[in-house]
């Protein structure tokens, strides 16, 4: 090959899932000439390819094809997610930091306190200081901006008392160290700044994992359409790509990338992605369509009206947008404690101060016992017992399936006392589903199957998925072709057979296909959508943890009466997205509500719910406004996770009392004078690993 | 005291040695993919087996 640039690409690639799909796809990809390198990443379920820069992106998603995975481009939408990892790994670095430096302080400090003293014990102070110095001003500095930020604002976090707390500590240390002083607290002030690290950086890798997870989940990154140039040929446009006026061809099976009006031919499309409907509506000539549809019976060609910021969709982004400003004022459990815990602690130090110079010990005398007050208080505990709870439980929730976006959704998700249930796609499943297939004649069967697996129609995948789970071969059929708005047809022996759409429109809206027999009528099959396979358990075990519930659809009172019957819930029907906004509002003055929900009609509802999920199947948006995401067709990981969370949050509150236990027992002692640099820090690393072993049971919370 | 000349310059430059090798292996992308590097023990290397 010559020595043409290569160029990298990004794909995420969600179905790897063992050693054999890391192989399979590193030494399959590089058999094309196209493709250099290929190294798969599989904690982030992604590939990384260098490639030839002329290697058009159909033909390397069809590299990924013929290997039998499904891959999404990642593109600019990494530019997002790069400077949070970028903290991460910021925050890693200001660990290592602080773990050498404490390390090495120690060291010297375990000989100040076995005796060294005069010069040896200047000496050791002089070389803490140089090295603790440097540490504090790199590794101090997310508590110092955050600290700062907050008290720009006139408000107090976590961050506050622990900035002081470093700083005058440090200052009266080096005060300490220049006048040949006994006690320096270099040792306690990084060993702090470590703890501390350790729990923000495991806040912050939490985070990324949970994203790492969605963007591989995202899908509306590469779509687009086959644009009618004007020389008659098609050419794949990406959507960003799409210009008003453009004319779309829209196949069978197809999402719209834009919205537009028909110009030409007849179909159904499903909209429940985008009002919850669950019946394909009917549109002809000059109908409106909206980006985000799903075109089921044929091809119809499209003239794009409205494009990206123009769309149905950007009424309901500028709603969410509205929605999530109530999210955003939510305090995290551990601010919420700094609010009360820092004016204490300054208090409690300025009291120590006053009282040991009020009877007479001199204000050097009492500031060292201010700072051991200071020191000693220091929410060490407090910083790392809640994000190392929290990461525990995310943690065994993605083992069982859900994807926690943050801590904070964490402690949301604990506090909820209702829920608010979208039925399209969340209680339902959101697909087509074949009814009665077991009645089907076995031959019959394995014909339809035959049939079915040629086609990538909904339909033809949810006959191959049903028919397959029946244990069903396929019959031997030839010479399969596949006739555009009509279905599939085939030789069988010495008979045609077809599969399709149904002559006539028999039974009004309901979805179906026929499977005729040299152009004679078989079989019909009808297609419904079903309530996922635990729903029913499911709401009665949220009944069970006291979570009120009841559904939210778009749907007509017709179609959510059988369901809502099934389930014993009431519902609101017909709800566009503003009436769920409204009517999570209103639930929301008395109730912290979660809400579920799948579809972009959602959106909205998702972002201003206290707290909220979607299925790994919900629309793009639906998945960008929720905080967790479950993946798969059970809806029992819903009630996992809110139990997970629950625990979490008895944990943390745990963590909490032992935190303040030790201050009771510690705080007098340092108001005494007794608080040498050894007894502060042996209580902080005592009291540290405490919570830390505390918030590790949760890893067996989950069954 | 001319002891503790030799060995604390020792004792640091192997910590800063050790901080060095985190950063070089945190750059050189080594904690990129820790659950993927589990598996790879099991991945056969294709040319290696047939050149």
């Amino acid at each position: 090959m010559i020595a043409a640039a290569l160029i990298e690409r990004d794909f995420a690639v969600p179905d790897i899932r063992c050693a054999g799909c890391i192989a399979k796809l590193e030494q399959g990809l590089v058999r094309d000439r196209r493709i250099a390198a290929a190294r798969v990443n599989f904690t982030e379920k992604r590939v990384h390819l260098s490639c030839v820069p002329d290697a058009e992106m159909p033909d390397l998603i069809g590299a990924f094809t013929t290997l039998g995975f499904e891959a999404h481009p990642i593109g600019d939408a990494l530019g997002d997610a790069d400077p949070a990892e970028g903290g991460s790994r910021e925050l890693l670095r200001a660990v290592a930091v602080s773990g050498f430096a404490m390390m090495n302080i120690m060291l010297l400090s375990v000989s100040v306190w076995s005796g060294a003293s005069g010069a040896t014990r200047d000496l050791f102070h002089w070389l803490s200081a140089m090295i603790a110095l440097p540490t504090i001003a790199y590794a101090g500095r997310p508590f110092f901006r955050s600290a700062w930020r907050a008290l720009r604002h006139r408000q107090t976090n976590m961050d506050v008392p622990i900035s002081i707390g470093v700083l005058i500590t440090t200052g009266l240390s080096l005060f300490e160290t220049a006048t040949s002083g006994p006690h320096a607290y270099f040792d306690g002030v990084v060993m702090l700044l470590f703890f501390l690290l350790c729990g923000r950086w495991l806040d912050s890798v939490m985070r990324d994992r949970a994203r790492g997870g969605v963007t591989a989940l995202l899908r509306n990154m590469g779509t687009g359409a086959m644009v009618l140039g004007d020389d008659g040929k098609s050419r794949w446009t990406d959507a960003t790509g799409l210009e008003p006026g453009m004319v779309m061809l829209v196949a069978a099976g197809e999402r719209l990338a834009a919205d537009g009006a028909v110009l030409r031919g007849a179909s159904r499309l499903d909209l429940s992605l985008l009002t919850g409907e669950s019946a394909p509506q009917l549109v002809r000539v000059d109908d409106r369509v909206h980006a985000g549809t799903l075109n089921l019976d044929a091809p119809i060609e499209v003239r794009v009206s409205a494009v990206g910021g123009d769309t149905a969709l950007a009424d309901i982004a500028r709603l969410m947008g509205e929605a999530a400003q109530g999210r955003s004022r939510y305090v995290r459990i551990a601010d919420r404690a700094a609010r009360l815990y820092a004016p204490a602690v300054h208090a409690l130090a300025l009291i120590a101060f006053i009282g040991w110079m009020m009877v007479g010990a001199g204000w050097h005398h009492s500031l060292l016992i201010a700072v051991a007050v200071l020191i000693i208080t220091c929410p060490c505990a407090l910083g790392l017992a809640v994000p190392a709870a929290q990461i525990v439980a995310a943690g065994a929730l993605m083992r069982v399936g859900v994807l926690i976006k943050d801590g904070s959704a964490l402690e949301r998700l604990a506090e909820v006392d209702r829920a608010m249930i979208d039925k399209t796609g969340t209680l339902t499943l959101g697909r087509p589903e074949a009814r009665d297939l077991e009645r089907l004649d076995p031959q019959l069967q394995s014909l339809v199957l035959a049939l079915a697996q040629s086609s990538r129609h909904p339909l033809s995948e949810a006959l191959t998925r049903g028919l397959q789970a029946l244990d069903v071969a396929r019959a031997d059929v030839q010479s399969i072709r596949e006739i555009p708005g009509f279905g599939v047809e085939a030789e069988w022996g010495d008979h045609i057979v077809t599969l399709g759409r149904p002559g006539d429109p028999v039974e009004g809206d309901a979805l179906a296909t026929q499977l005729s027999i040299d152009g004679a009528l078989a079989a019909t099959i009808h297609f419904a959508d079903h309530l996922r396979p635990d729903a029913r358990a499911a709401i009665d075990a949220l009944r069970a943890e006291g979570v009120d519930v009841s559904i939210l659809s778009g749907d007509r009172a017709a179609a959510v009466a059988p369901v809502a019957r099934e389930l014993a819930m009431t519902a609101q029907t017909g709800m566009s997205p503003q009436d769920k906004l409204a009517a999570l509002a209103r639930q929301s003055a008395t109730h912290k509500v979660l809400m579920i929900g799948d579809g972009l009609n959602d959106g909205p509802a998702l972002a201003a719910g206290h707290a909220s999920m979607a299925p790994g199947s919900a629309s793009d948006v639906g998945k960008n406004a929720a905080d967790c995401i479950f993946l798969g067709d059970r809806l029992m990981p819903v009630v996992a996770a809110l139990r997970m969370a629950r625990r979490t949050q008895s944990i943390v509150r745990q963590n909490f009392a032992l935190a303040i236990g030790y201050n009771v027992i510690a705080v007098p002692l340092a108001f005494l004078g007794y608080v040498t640099p050894l007894v502060a820090a042996l209580a902080m690393s005592g009291s540290s690993l405490i919570v830390v072993g505390n918030a590790m049971r949760l890893k067996r919370a989950i069954r | 005291m001319n002891g503790l000349a030799l060995l604390i310059p020792i004792a640091l430059g192997l910590g800063l040695l050790g901080l060095a090798a985190f950063f070089w292996s945190l750059r050189r992308g080594q904690f990129d993919d820790l659950d993927g590097a589990a598996l790879r023990i099991f991945v056969e290397d294709e040319e290696e087996g047939t050149a």
